[in-house]
């Protein structure tokens, strides 16, 4: 295990949320006996070690009106699907941009991209835009938009 | 929602100061007190426009597993089947999509092992095959919402 004891404990402690208070890591420190500079240590101990990615803000998108949240799939040659990926996460619009593999014969897809936008109108001209832009016409994509959310959440760990 | 709350949500998207008083710092940014910035954040928190403020974990690097599962289920199993799936607590989100793969969740778990122990699971429960399709490579991630 990677973790500590006391390291799973505070991600146990921190995984839905900071306390919106004064001194949040003194109120985390206090459920751990803890003090809040040990605390400190922890966190920047998890994020020096790339454990913890990013410490942020997590919006509900769906709330803040980008209801069209499109996955858009493309069969790229597998000699290409460096350049292809690169490329596309390159353009502002792409908020995700991964390799995956085919599960054939019933998913032919191996690049997948997301792109949120506010209306799928919009967001299917900005597909149109990235084809052009990258000479992407011999390349079949589908695009997937999400119907209902089921389920948001982030990860668990612990 | 007036131009502080966008400010607050397009900048604390991208990273938070993590320090004793952090929203006291952050605040400064904005030019408002640590208790409107709090009171601004509760009040975003409350209505759900925001989820959390929160770590975003590396979960290979935490030694767990993670991946993007489908499945293709009938119409008329389709809610019965989304409840099933999302009974796993491991299951972290979980989308409707129009394919003929309809359902599309994310499956984040303790250990590499536990994703096809689930999938197995839930193949079993549900009589739908699950395709699933780890990420092989990153080409990028800048999830962030501009407002």
């Amino acid at each position: 295990m990677v973790l500590s004891d006391t390291e799973q404990r505070l991600i146990g402690l921190i995984q839905d949320g900071l306390p919106i208070s004064r001194r949040p890591w003194a109120e985390i420190g206090q459920q751990m006996n803890l003090d809040e500079q040990q605390v400190l240590e922890q966190v920047r101990s998890l994020q020096e070690r790339g454990l913890i990615k990013r410490f942020g803000l997590v919006v509900r998108h769906h709330e803040l009106g980008y209801t069209a949240n499109a996955m858009v799939v493309w069969d790229v040659p597998d000699d290409q699907v460096q350049r292809v990926g690169k490329a596309l996460g390159r353009h502002d619009c792409v908020t995700l941009c991964y390799q995956r593999p085919r599960r054939l014969p019933r998913w032919p897809y191996n690049l997948f991209c997301m792109i949120h936008g506010k209306d799928r109108e919009r967001v299917l001209d900005i597909i149109e835009e990235l084809v052009e832009a990258e000479g992407l016409q011999e390349i079949p994509h589908e695009v997937l938009f999400s119907g209902e959310r089921f389920k948001q959440r982030g990860a668990k760990y612990l | 929602m007036d131009a502080i709350d966008r400010a607050i949500i397009n900048k604390l998207q991208k990273g938070f100061p993590i320090c004793p008083q952090p929203y006291a710092q952050a605040a400064e940014e904005f030019g408002i007190s640590e208790e409107e910035l709090i009171s601004r954040l509760q009040a975003m928190l409350d209505d759900k426009r925001l989820s959390r403020f929160g770590p975003l974990y590396n979960a290979e690097r935490m030694g767990g597993g993670l991946s993007l599962c489908a499945m293709a289920v009938p119409k008329e199993d389709f809610e019965q089947v989304a409840e099933q799936v999302n009974s796993y607590p491991e299951v972290a989100h979980n989308y409707a999509r129009d394919h003929e793969l309809n359902m599309w969740f994310v499956l984040a778990t303790e250990t590499p092992e536990r994703i096809d122990q689930v999938l197995g699971e839930i193949q079993a429960q549900t009589g739908c095959p699950v395709y699933n399709m780890p990420k092989k490579q990153e080409f990028f991630v800048g999830l962030h919402f501009e407002l």
